[in-house]
């Protein structure tokens, strides 16, 4: 094919009916809500238990919880984020995706079985198994529910403005809608329905973005060379490269580490291992999880580029300088206004599924970690601690409609990586070194745990994305964007010092018999 | 199982075989994830030159390095997957049989 001809179908600024009322992505998501709400009311049935509540009955077998898993992970700012910074960036998006993706083979090869095996609910199970419960869980939870909270205001605000500019819908009635919506799933369904919500979602996404890119490939023959020439030959040929995405390597490394490890550090995803039956079903899931989140990223990369060539930079940027609407774009140039309202209604019913993951795992840390182990010493009636639950959930979702409005027109891009980069400070090296160190004591996971949280906060805002970007100033303390290689470190140091120069008999010779457990399942959780 | 059992399946050479075997294949896939993705961010801090190297007439090695990590995250995790189906859990049945 001749690249006159290519360059033929290429840039045609039509005008966008994003922003107006669609009927068909109404339609669709309030099917979608309609079918989710009475999944909810099925699941509240066989809700009745802890462990139902928290981990589905563990009745989850490892493929739905791979999808489930999946479901969690790709959120709109995943989907609509990277597809827009290829489409403005190019190849420097595929960067980005690549980070999210390899923490998967760790989870996989570090933590997934043995938190199966030795865990009930939480991560903090884990750390806590051998170690003095009430310091562990107090710390352990100050990162989880620190880990959620920012993850939880960046899908608020960004589900916020995303309603509105796909339904037209005031940003405070969608961010109400959102938390009253996921608030019921949580609430009355509990993980059951927030898994199947998870697995419907990943399954509408998934669907939706290969249909996306079909349709956008036949325009070119559906050869990606083709696509990439008209790329090259409408943009040059350093929009198929690297570009300024990294400066400075330690940029990079620092958020290198955030993304991969921070992965295996977040709460709602490490609380999903728990529903499934046993450590055989959790490394199915990783599998399952990693194939389809990085059959993801590759949908995305060609969404970004095929809505650059189609659509056109301008077109994009024009609509949204982050160029967030690059997908939506391409969906309405490619299928006309219907496709951009089944694409538009795909990206809300994500965010739901993702702040309802959040609640989930937010309401287990204050019920199970805070409410169980810290204020009643460990001993549990069943009934009183779903009673903590439901009421930490309402909580939860009045907080996160709450935090919606009050950071509403506020820079929080910001706030993903700050939660990567707690999850991996503070919430990895504790669970790593629980697993696998014999030596690891009560006052090294305490020390290791608060070091993370406490540096990835104080040198977030130090650092030139707060520091300069937010505030103001002219020159940033912390010279790195993302601080993980400090943090980490750090708290990985802080935690073998510590239990170096204090060691604790009995959590040494607990991890002895511990070793049954994690390696034979021996005694978990069934 | 009472304690000296315990005791026993835990100093025997099949069980610490186990875990030593788990944490080598673990950590040395670890080790290739971390060195094949940090190497990908060096290069493209480093060597943003060699990645812009045309294959072909349309597609150029930065892509196909991008890619190619994604496959092979998929890959090392399958790996992964069939050593403990095949192996691991192999090894866990026949040390159980001892527990009961």
């Amino acid at each position: 094919m001749s690249l006159n001809l290519l360059l033929q179908i290429s840039p045609e600024v039509t005008p966008s009916t994003l922003g107006t009322a669609n009927p068909v992505s109404i339609a669709i998501f309030f099917v979608f809500v309609a079918i989710t709400l009475y999944i909810t009311y099925w699941a509240a049935k066989k809700t009745k238990t802890g462990s139902e509540f928290y981990a589905a009955g563990r009745n989850i077998s490892g493929f739905q919880n791979g999808l489930a898993l999946a479901g969690d992970y790709m959120s709109a700012a995943s989907f609509l984020g990277i597809a827009g910074m290829v489409a403005t960036k190019g190849y420097d998006g595929l960067i980005y995706s690549i980070g999210f993706l390899v923490g998967w083979p760790l989870i996989m090869f570090l933590v997934a079985e043995p938190l199966r095996n030795l865990g009930k609910y939480t991560f903090a199970d884990v750390v806590a198994f051998r170690l003095k419960q009430r310091p562990i869980r107090i710390a352990a939870a100050a990162g989880s529910l620190m880990t959620i909270a920012f993850y939880l205001i960046a899908q608020m605000v960004g589900a916020g403005s995303l309603i509105k500019t796909l339904f037209g819908l005031d940003y405070e009635i969608a961010v109400v809608v959102v938390g009253i919506v996921m608030t019921s799933y949580v609430l009355f369904g509990g993980m059951l329905a927030t898994t199947w919500v998870q697995i419907i979602k990943a399954v509408l996404l998934l669907s939706g973005a290969t249909f996306l890119v079909l349709l956008a490939m036949s325009k070119f023959n559906f050869s990606p060379g083709e696509l990439f020439l008209s790329v090259k030959s409408q943009y040059g040929e350093d929009m198929l490269a690297p570009g300024g995405f990294i400066t400075n390597p330690f940029d990079a490394l620092s958020l290198g580490l955030a993304l991969m490890l921070g992965t295996a550090g977040l709460p709602h995803i490490l609380m999903r291992f728990y529903t499934v039956p046993d450590d055989k079903a959790a490394r199915k899931s990783v599998f399952v999880a990693t194939g389809f989140i990085g059959y993801f990223y590759i949908l995305t990369f060609f969404i970004g580029f095929a809505a650059l060539a189609l659509v056109g930079k301008d077109a994009i940027l024009s609509l949204d300088k982050g160029g967030n609407m690059a997908a939506l774009l391409l969906a309405e140039n490619t299928g006309g206004s219907a496709f951009l309202g089944f694409i538009a209604s795909v990206a809300f019913a994500t965010i739901l599924a993702v702040v309802a993951g959040l609640t989930l795992s937010g309401a287990s840390t204050i019920s199970h970690d805070l409410y169980v182990h810290v204020i009643k010493h460990g001993v549990s009636d069943e009934k009183g601690e779903m009673k903590v639950a439901k009421r930490a959930t309402i909580f939860l979702g009045v907080l996160a409609v709450a935090l919606g409005l009050m950071f509403k027109g506020q820079n929080v891009a910001f706030m993903v990586g700050l939660a990567f980069s707690i999850a991996a400070s503070a919430n990895f090296p504790a669970l790593l070194m629980s697993i696998i160190w014999k030596g690891f004591t009560t006052k090294g996971a305490v020390w290791c745990m608060i070091t993370g949280v406490s540096l990835a906060l104080i040198l977030i805002v130090l650092s030139p994305t707060v520091w300069v970007d937010i505030m103001g100033n002219s020159e940033a303390i912390f010279p790195l964007k993302n601080p993980t290689i400090v943090s980490m470190t750090a708290a990985f140091v802080v935690g073998i010092i510590v239990s170096l120069l204090q060691p604790e008999k009995e959590a040494a010779d607990l991890f002895e018999s511990e070793k049954l457990r994690t390696y034979l399942g021996h005694g978990s959780e069934k | 199982m009472n304690k000296t059992n315990t005791h026993e399946i835990l100093q025997s050479a099949a069980f610490k075989k186990l875990v030593k075997n788990r944490w080598n294949i673990s950590l040395t896939f670890t080790f290739i994830m971390l060195f094949v993705y940090i190497g990908f961010l060096l290069l493209v801090a480093y060597d943003k030159e060699a990645l812009k190297m045309q294959i072909g007439d349309s597609l150029n090695l930065a892509i196909v390095v991008g890619l190619g990590i994604i496959l092979f995250s998929w890959l090392i995790t399958g790996a992964y997957v069939y050593w403990a189906n095949n192996y691991y859990d192999k090894a866990v049945k026949e040390i159980k049989k001892e527990i009961i």
